[in-house]
């Protein structure tokens, strides 16, 4: 029989974290930290919302682009966030969940040979999207001296004629780092000059703990090339209710919509009309959800100084990275090894990337209780390893 | 500081301090000097424990009355409201808008013992016009929390 499989599928490389998955799931009274999202239910009045619009009979398609309801309350929360006028008309489309975002923007931007630079360690879904929309993926290995930050020398250096989409992801996951204004000023002067387009991921934008979140998008002369993307899962607690969405400049929207209308015809009618609530009466919940990251984030922070475990300061998502290379030995070795001594559960840095070596992250996605009973064990482990060394 | 560190001493009032201080961003002093402060303010008025009596030996009866009254000359529900929360028995007393005056919330060791509450004590108060009294049955959600909870954690253990 013939080998039916395509090869560029084949190709992509399987994701890193499964082996692990796979023993967590088997493991008695393991912790696992090591979960994507959000440990807090979504908040009532959204999942009220969504069984009312059941019960109200919306069990019908959307427009393919989404609500009109709903694009006017994504435009109208971008202004009064990031200062950018976007027209609910043309120029925002409701996805399935940000990473469809991702996926049919890359779609419509990329021609063969086109190259899509990446900055790494981030989330796993950048370069096989790009490859699978034809592109070639050039990666940028970020250090944590910068704190994970995407410096303009950089970018400079990996931009080549063939450049075509600069990919932007923070607040970043896995690192936990943010840009700030001063730092995205200096990367749209290149982008600009290069003539080249963003595809701004900021489904982590209300998770942050020192600024509020600066997009590119508000930059000037950005706006025409960027694409924003950002979504429900993170900031209100709705992972599954698949719902995300982009803005951009109406042309590239508009085939975007167009594969969205052929691959998925519309975003999910039910989280949609909960999402509309989740953007009308949603903040206050965001911001206690956000407190209590924060400080769960503060107690993760200094309980690494108390162990003495290097680590630089997040400022955004729900993510600390620390650097575990004083231990001589890889990410994954680290995580397995931790697993099976201390069962607990961390995700290897190399899971994002190459450069993520030497790193392991952290989510504190979870209560302070379990929080407190897995630093201790991390700790003892520590003492360990030091002990051994 | 004092609404962040308000909402999680009305969830944990037995939190560690040090904790609490490096999860607020300061320093133990700071916290402790805030936290005297909002005792002495009267902002912080107890610390108290939630029980789900239910679940032990002891028997209780809750109830809720609805109490009527006739405000007093200068001292409007006061004086009244002092003449009812100064029983030991009764766990909180409200002033409500509405069909009625008072709410008062009663905890006895038995049903016999609320009546004779109702009927002795409170009804012959002399501004008392009428009573109503509601038994509790169950108790589903007290104070923010939900009385039997038993949630697991339902995500996949890892995911990006």
């Amino acid at each position: 029989m013939r080998n039916f499989l395509s090869d560029k599928v084949t190709g992509l490389k399987p994701s890193g974290i499964r082996k692990f998955f796979d023993i967590v799931t088997e493991m008695k009274d393991a912790i696992s930290l090591g979960v994507g999202e959000p440990d807090f239910d979504t908040p009532w009045f959204i999942r009220d919302e969504g069984i009312y619009s059941l019960e109200k009979g919306k069990t019908f398609y959307t427009s393919n682009a989404g609500l009109k309801e709903l694009r006017e309350e994504i435009a109208n929360y971008i202004k009064h966030t990031q200062k950018i006028e976007y027209n609910p008309q043309n120029e925002v489309i409701v996805t399935v969940g940000g990473s469809e975002a991702i996926d049919i923007g890359l779609r419509a931007v990329i021609n063969p040979k086109d190259e899509v630079i990446i900055p790494q360690p981030s989330y796993v879904s950048y370069e096989p999207c790009s490859v699978l929309a034809g592109a070639k993926p050039i990666i940028i290995n970020l250090k944590q001296e910068n704190e994970f930050r995407l410096t303009a020398e950089e970018l400079l250096n990996a931009i080549t004629e063939k450049t075509k989409v600069l990919i932007l992801p923070y607040p970043n996951n896995p690192t936990g780092a943010i840009l700030e204004k001063e730092n995205l000023e200096e990367i749209a002067k290149v982008v600009i000059e290069k003539d080249i387009l963003v595809m701004s991921d900021e489904i982590y934008s209300e998770l942050t703990y020192k600024k509020s979140h600066v997009s590119i998008a508000s930059i000037e002369g950005m706006k025409e090339r960027t694409i924003l993307i950002n979504g429900f899962s993170k900031a209100y607690a709705m992972t599954g209710w698949r719902l995300g969405y982009a803005c951009g400049p109406a042309e590239i929207i508009e085939q975007m919509t167009k594969i969205h209308q052929y691959a998925i015809m519309c975003a999910p009618t039910t989280s949609q009309y909960a999402a509309v609530q989740a953007l009308k009466k949603g903040s206050g919940e965001v911001e206690l959800m956000r407190q209590s990251y924060n400080q769960r984030r503060r107690f993760l922070m200094n309980a690494f100084k108390e162990m003495n475990l290097k680590c630089f300061e997040p400022y955004g998502a729900f993510y600390v990275f620390p650097c575990i290379k004083e231990f001589n030995m890889s990410s994954e070795d680290f995580a397995t090894k931790l697993l099976m001594e201390e069962k607990v559960a961390v995700v290897p840095g190399t899971a994002f990337g190459e450069s993520g070596e030497g790193f392991v992250r952290i989510s504190y996605a979870y209560s302070m209780e379990t929080l407190k009973k897995a630093i201790s064990r991390i700790e003892k482990f520590v003492n360990k390893l030091r002990k051994a060394n | 500081m004092r609404d962040e560190l308000l909402s999680i001493l009305e969830k944990n009032s037995r939190i560690d301090f040090k904790e609490l201080a490096v999860m607020l961003g300061v320093t133990e002093e700071q916290l402790l000097d805030e936290i005297s402060k909002l005792e002495k303010e009267n902002i912080i008025c107890g610390y108290h424990t939630l029980i789900n009596w239910e679940k032990t030996d002891i028997e209780k009866v809750s109830a809720l009355i609805e109490v009527k009254v006739t405000p007093q000359r200068g001292q409007g529900f006061d004086r009244i409201a002092e003449r009812i929360y100064n029983y030991p028995e009764v766990k909180s007393v409200y002033l409500i808008s509405g069909g009625y005056d008072l709410l008062v919330t009663l905890e006895e060791k038995s049903l016999k013992e609320i009546a004779g509450f109702v009927s002795d004590k409170l009804s012959t108060l002399e501004s008392v016009l009428s009573t109503a009294t509601h038994f509790i049955l169950k108790k589903y959600k007290d104070h923010g929390t939900i009385i039997n909870k038993d949630k697991k954690d339902e995500r996949e253990v890892i995911t990006p």
